[in-house]
């Protein structure tokens, strides 16, 4: 099983990642050989042994009728199952815990209502291009098509959401079948898979050994470019005048975050990230710009507006990057380095298409600038710089003002180790949670990015906690809004004790419904005031955690410190501005180069 | 302190401006620095910097596909492509790429399938209307579907086929009989009351008998949409290997263009 990364303690510019290859023990590599080689009893015991034997430490999972014989299966395996307090927060602590590792995390469910409560996390991952493998629980295959009692036609609802899915028809193929789902949800593109399991195949009786998890041998992408593709590119880089790198969240899921930082170092290439990129580049670092979109930086912006040259590696141009396709980047020449050639020109046009493995894409384009030719772009550089100088993130502090979010933000980041993990629900909360901290490290930011999942931040904590190591701190910001949405898996923080702090930023809105109601829906605030909402810190006791709350700037010091040493779930009702609103902001569909900086310049 | 004073000490702090992974604190801690009533640089809603108005502005611009465009660009025109999809026969694969052409909007004219030479694989034929942008996505989209071998657009010379079934009213069969002739057609049920024939062609063949046939009025048609294969020695999808459901041979040898 591969380790999270983890920052190795290095003076060396380019060694400060570590990839997530994964590094099994003699051990390790002996249990999952012998749960290959193993002779199983049932479809069950097959599904179970096919987990063993692709290295899964953990599944998380709501137990139910269709899926009974799975989890019988499951009890005497070396696979921990956390039972999660609803299929929503199961879906979403694997993808976390997947995102953390590097690896596919593994929910569970039952059919029917189970598996319709994982679609959401499943979609989720589909639009973060999450690797994960659901397994659900199906009515016996004798009864599929009978409008069976909890008979969903799980297949048919998740194709749309799934890299692939599978019904399995057979107690001697089932193993085999969930190995081939959890290696095809790890190749090539990452995303989410889902194997339908109907009671019967689980139950049937099966001497099949699973063998090995193997992909579908076409779903394996060769991880090298085109060599004219990586020379035409290289051509256009070097000629060059205001070059920009663009990583998107394929650097970190490639696993290329140290390549990406050598190159662009290398040349002297300032960096944008995208929201799902954060980390991939440090954000302390002279050269990043952080990242750009609708409430990216102002300096991001400026720059994605004015480059020549936009290396754009591992993202898919989503409209909340680009606002208006008409305006972006319109006068560079793009260089697009992707896995998966479906987004070549999806949204943007490629001017320069690369297809292939992000980290050995680099590594070619690298080799390919001729040293002499090489881009050392200063002017540009220096402009960027001009640009970080002329919009600022900075705010203003009034003691006798209500708590700014920014600044309860900024005060967890300077009270918390610089490699601690950041989870967040969807909305306001989570904007700042991407502006105003810090981010140096890849795996970092776990959040919902392509689907906008409010209720993420919670359980995603708790699976990020699960599979982080100890001495990674683990932080979930949170909205009122957000954190009312999954709340009931405080209760599983609670009974694992995991040490997680949970921090609301609570301003008794859905705040980005009410921002967007300001600036364009004359303030008309319907169904965005949640003036109606609990106290979250007594709620948290309630449920065994410990409960903090923050009314002012007095309370928050000993909150921060105080969430942050108790060992076990906190929660940190942070009693916001209601008022305070996120900039920069580039309107849908608006030009980047024109982001607001306040409510009158929208 | 600035986010940006802050970027800069630490820049300053190390040459590289690498992290060593332990936890650095701002000289200050952002408390005994910001807790204090708003000085005159900082906003207190909003962030400063110059206005929307008075940032410079590139005069470039992309056209709806994000390909930098010329001034005078019009609308993008559409095509016709023939597009043929080898894939593995399970169950739900015409589900899938059905689902993705309705769920992308690709505007599809038809769609058929059918087995090839090779057991467990079949072939899908699609007819779709699209700018030049919206076909490659179609096809780069239809190849990503796992259960799909191969994907290729067939070329304008390629041999196409469609068959219609149209069932007229039968007060003139000799009339009807000479149409159905003059089309190569067959009559497959006379009655009294109704005709029914078969007409098998190209789209355009196809469409003149449809409306040859409407002199006598027709009651019901059914169309199977087109399909088609390549002209002479180019396979109409790309070369393949052989999918898992056939047998794994590591056989080099050349058997059909299907395999």
């Amino acid at each position: 099983m591969s380790e999270p990364a983890t920052p190795e303690a290095s003076a060396d510019a380019d060694a400060d990642t570590d990839a997530t290859g994964r590094t099994d023990t003699d051990e390790q590599a002996a249990q999952r050989h012998e749960a290959a080689t193993r002779v199983p009893g049932t479809g069950a015991d097959a599904v179970v042994a096919s987990l063993e034997a692709a290295g899964v430490e953990t599944a998380f999972g709501v137990q139910g009728g269709a899926i009974m014989p799975v989890y019988d299966a499951l009890s005497a395996s070396t696979v921990d199952h956390i039972t999660m307090a609803h299929e929503q927060g199961a879906v979403h602590a694997a993808d976390a815990y997947g995102i953390v590792r590097g690896d596919p995390g593994v929910c569970m469910a039952t059919s029917g209502p189970g598996a319709t409560n994982l679609v959401t996390g499943i979609a989720d991952a589909s639009m973060d291009s999450d690797a994960m493998l659901a397994l659900t629980g199906q009515v016996p295959s004798t009864m599929v098509g009978s409008d069976a009692f909890q008979e969903t036609d799980t297949v048919g609802v998740t194709a749309p959401i799934t890299k692939h899915n599978y019904f399995a028809s057979d107690s001697d193929d089932v193993g085999r079948t969930v190995g081939e789902a959890f290696a095809l949800a790890n190749t090539g593109r990452p995303g989410p898979t889902l194997v339908d399991l109907p009671k019967d195949v689980t139950f049937g009786e099966t001497d099949r050994p699973v063998g090995e998890p193997t992909p579908p041998k076409r779903s394996v992408p060769d991880p090298e470019a085109d060599e004219e593709q990586v020379e035409a590119a290289a051509r256009a880089i070097e000629q060059a005048e205001r070059p920009l790198c663009l990583f998107g969240g394929g650097v970190i899921k490639g696993d290329a975050t140290e390549e990406a930082r050598a190159f662009a170092r290398e040349f002297g290439i300032p960096v944008v990230t995208t929201m799902p990129g954060i980390g991939s580049f440090p954000e302390d670092d002279d050269l990043c710009l952080s990242w750009a979109g609708m409430h990216g930086t102002g300096y991001a912006n400026m720059a994605i507006t004015h480059t020549d040259c936009l290396i754009a590696v591992g993202t898919r141009f989503d409209d909340r990057l680009t606002g208006g396709v008409d305006t972006f980047a319109p006068e560079a020449e793009v260089v697009h380095v992707d896995i998966d050639p479906a987004e070549i020109s999806k949204n943007v046009h490629a001017d320069y298409p690369v297809v292939g493995d992000a980290a050995t894409v680099i590594d070619q384009l690298d080799a390919a600038i001729g040293y002499a030719e090489a881009p050392d772009p200063e002017e540009w550089r220096a402009q960027c710089a001009e640009w970080r100088e002329e919009y600022p993130m900075d705010y203003a502090i009034d003691a006798d003002e209500p708590v700014r979010p920014e600044f309860v933000v900024e005060a967890f980041d300077a009270a918390s180790d610089d490699d601690a993990y950041v989870t967040t629900g969807v909305g306001q909360h989570q904007m700042w949670a991407a502006q105003y901290w810090t981010y140096r490290h890849p795996r970092t930011f776990v959040s919902s990015h392509g689907l906008g999942t409010m209720g993420y931040g919670l359980p995603a904590a708790i699976g990020a906690r699960i599979a982080a190591d100890d001495d990674r701190q683990v932080i979930s910001f949170e909205g009122d809004g957000s954190f009312l949405m999954t709340i009931q898996e405080l209760s599983v923080a609670v009974r694992e004790n995991l040490d997680i702090t949970v921090v609301v930023l609570n301003n008794e809105y859905i705040g980005m419904v009410r921002q967007w109601q300001d600036a364009f829906f004359e303030g008309n605030h319907m169904a965005s005031d949640y003036d109606w909402m609990p106290e979250f810190d007594t709620l948290a006791e309630a449920f065994g955690a410990k409960g903090f709350r923050i009314d002012d700037y007095d309370d928050v010091e000993d909150a921060v410190e105080g969430a942050l040493a108790y060992d076990g779930p906190s929660v940190v009702d942070a009693h916001i501005d209601p008022e305070a609103n996120v900039y920069p902001m580039v309107a849908s569909g608006a030009a980047n180069g024109l982001f607001a900086l306040s409510e009158d310049q929208l | 302190m600035s986010r940006e004073a802050e970027r800069n000490e630490a820049a300053e702090e190390t040459q590289d401006a690498t992290t060593d992974g332990g936890t650095t604190h701002p000289a200050e801690s952002p408390l005994t620095e910001r807790a204090r009533p708003a000085d005159e640089e900082k906003p207190t809603t909003g962030l400063s910097g110059p206005r929307p108005e008075e940032r410079p502005h590139p005069t470039g611009r992309r056209d709806e596909h994000g390909v930098r465009k010329e001034p005078d660009h019009g609308p993008e025109p559409t095509r016709r492509a023939t597009v043929s999809a080898l894939v593995e026969d399970e169950p739900g694969v015409l589900a899938r790429a059905a689902g993705l052409f309705r769920r992308r909007q690709f505007n599809i004219e038809s769609l058929t399938v059918g087995p090839t030479t090779v057991e467990g694989h079949s072939r899908i034929t699609l007819v779709v209307e699209e700018t030049e942008a919206g076909i490659d996505q179609a096809k780069k989209q239809l190849a990503k579907l796992t259960p799909v071998i191969a994907v290729g657009e067939l070329s304008d010379d390629a041999v196409a086929a469609e068959l219609v079934l149209l069932k007229v009213r039968g007060q003139e069969p000799d009339k009807v009989h000479a149409i159905t002739s003059m089309y190569d057609g067959q009559t497959l049920d006379a009655g009294p009351r109704t005709i029914t024939v078969q007409i098998t062609g190209d789209e355009n063949q196809i469409d003149d008998a449809i409306d040859a046939f409407h002199q006598f009025g027709i009651i019901e048609m059914a169309r199977t949409g087109q399909t088609a294969l390549e002209r002479g020695d180019s396979p109409t999808t790309p070369g393949e290997e052989p999918g898992h459901s056939a047998d794994d041979t590591e056989d080099d040898e050349f058997t059909n263009y299907d395999d």
